[in-house]
């Protein structure tokens, strides 16, 4: 595959979120760009997946049709030639063959299965996502182990059948224990399975088997409602109270149990094995599990001109990429909102960029934590949602310029300067259903701005109740709306 | 019947748990329509502050 003629490519690996968000705002911003340029999308899965009503499939109240879309028609329309392949390597410098730079992929379409290309391109945007490193822990998942997950559409169905037969179960009197959470020290994500747990209560409720359930939440948080974002505060009832008592409520309102502090080591079938972070080995005995996995980069290589392997230059030893945050190793005390990352810019390679998961934190927000023996027990932070939607046009933004002229990127978006807003189902009814909406701002804690708790107590906020289920039912068709591009898409905001 | 007293010292002990007033209005639809519209102006003030 070729460039057509003098027009710029640009090539976007990754069509979740962020990678999909950046190839509609390319699109936009194509009409006012003074320099032509092309937009080429590749990524492996076949279908756009609105990932935060993943949860609802996996409780039986949506279908995966009602949470997905095939992109290949949606890039057709609009004339973005798509590849449905997985990244392999990216060889920034080409090579021998090929001067250019240009990604080497793997095509998963069944069609040309195994068969591979080189896609030159003039700027490559990273928005791989994560891989779900199910393997980090012995037992972990859906496909090798004894639990189910929620993380995309055909696994929630999976964990939707489950859970219907544990239900059945129940309606016969027997009793069962549910076990929700994260399952490794090191997840990110716990909101997902916040999610989870509060919709497979409700849905319990509305099978009237809740008393024949013990549902208990695992995590590696050091406190409910860390999040991986080292907790919040707000204001609420003339206190300023972290989210932990909030999250704790919920919990005792509906009955739940929590282990936090926890890293699951194994999963047997009917028994998870985890340790504290006090160095105690525990048994937790299952008959549903839930437990969300880490991530981890999805694995692409990086060639120089030579063909020497310069993997450790690009990325992170986590496989995520290197962008322009300060990746200096520092003790937590000095950690700082400046550390973050602000144009997504690979340092070496000023025509790459990574986006969402994709990109290298500098660190933890939440505080690191070691078990006594040595075990990693805190959440990673999260760069899903609202954030990575907000890096992708920033991104755009910032090659659109460059493309026109500019030497550098002119848009940022760092974690340390933008809020999110994060709207938790608590279970799925139009009257009767719930959801713990949530703001906070910034994500990532700025102690020079706001010494006291790092956030503006004006932006942050959170509460519970049947609005919020509203919300999260107009966010759903909103932004499945807009990913399709559907007339006026591009007046919804992000 | 004898009553036994309820085990304290708990997990489930100390958190705060909603009254039942509290548990009406999340429900209590003129008041969560209200809320509604709060919350969206809370996210559009949010992202306005997030935008640079």
């Amino acid at each position: 595959m070729a460039i057509q003629g003098n027009k710029k490519q640009i090539v976007i690996l990754g069509a979740g979120i962020s990678g999909h968000t950046a190839a509609r705002y390319l699109i936009r911003c194509r009409r006012k760009s003074k320099t032509p340029y092309e937009v080429v999308v590749v990524t492996p899965n076949p279908k756009w997946n609105w990932i935060p009503s993943n949860i609802w499939v996996g409780v039986g109240q949506m279908t995966t049709e009602q949470v997905t879309f095939d992109l290949a028609p949606l890039y057709a329309r609009i004339g973005v030639p798509f590849h449905q392949a997985r990244g392999v390597s990216i060889h920034p410098e080409g090579d021998a063959e090929m001067p250019s730079p240009y990604v080497l992929v793997e095509y998963t379409s069944a069609d040309k299965a195994g068969q591979t290309a080189k896609i030159p391109y003039d700027y490559l945007i990273n928005a791989t996502g994560p891989k779900l490193n199910f393997g980090a822990t012995e037992g972990l998942g859906p496909d090798h182990g004894h639990t189910v997950s929620v993380c995309t559409a055909s696994h929630a169905l999976e964990a939707n059948h489950k859970l219907q037969a544990t239900i059945e179960a129940m309606r016969r009197g027997e009793k069962k224990t549910i076990v929700i959470g994260t399952g490794h020290g090191t997840c990110t994500c716990q909101g997902a399975a916040f999610e989870y747990i509060y919709n497979v209560e409700h849905v319990l409720r509305d099978a009237g088997v809740r008393d024949k359930a013990r549902i208990v939440w695992i995590s590696n948080e050091y406190e409910l409602g860390d999040f991986g974002m080292g907790g919040v505060h707000i204001e609420r009832g003339g206190y300023i109270t972290n989210g932990k008592v909030f999250a704790e409520s919920l919990m005792v309102e509906r009955g739940i149990e929590w282990i936090t502090r926890a890293a699951v080591n194994k999963v047997e079938a009917g028994k998870i094995h985890y340790e504290l972070l006090d160095g105690s080995k525990n048994e937790l005995d299952f008959d549903f599990a839930m437990l969300i996995p880490p991530f981890s980069g999805v694995g692409l290589k990086a060639f120089d001109k030579a063909g020497e392997d310069i993997t450790a230059k690009l990325f992170a030893p986590s496989g995520f990429m290197k962008v322009d945050g300060d990746y200096t190793p520092r003790p937590y005390a000095e950690w700082s909102a400046k550390d973050w990352p602000s144009t997504y810019q690979n340092p070496t390679y000023g025509n790459i960029f990574a986006i969402g998961i994709a990109f290298a934190p500098p660190h933890l927000i939440s505080k690191p934590m070691t078990s006594a023996n040595g075990t990693p027990i805190n959440p990673a932070p999260p760069r899903t949602g609202m954030p990575s939607a907000a890096m992708a046009i920033a991104v755009v933004r910032s090659i659109r310029d460059m493309i026109d002229g500019a030497p550098a990127p002119t848009q940022t978006a760092s974690m340390a300067k933008m809020g999110a807003a994060c709207v938790a189902s608590t279970g799925r009814n139009f009257f009767s259903g719930s959801a713990a909406t949530m703001t906070v701002f910034p994500v990532v804690p700025d102690y020079e701005t706001y010494p006291e708790y790092g956030r503006d107590l004006n932006l942050t906020f959170g509460e519970i109740g049947l609005a919020g289920h509203w919300m999260k039912a107009m966010l759903h068709y909103t932004f499945i709306y807009q990913a399709k591009m559907r007339p006026g898409w591009s007046l919804l905001p992000d | 019947m004898t009553v036994t007293n309820k085990e304290p010292y708990q997990q489930a002990y100390y958190p705060p748990k909603p009254t039942s007033l509290t548990c009406f209005m999340r429900k209590f639809l003129p008041w969560q329509l209200v809320r509604f519209a709060v919350i969206n102006l809370k996210m559009i003030k949010l992202m306005r502050n997030s935008h640079h």
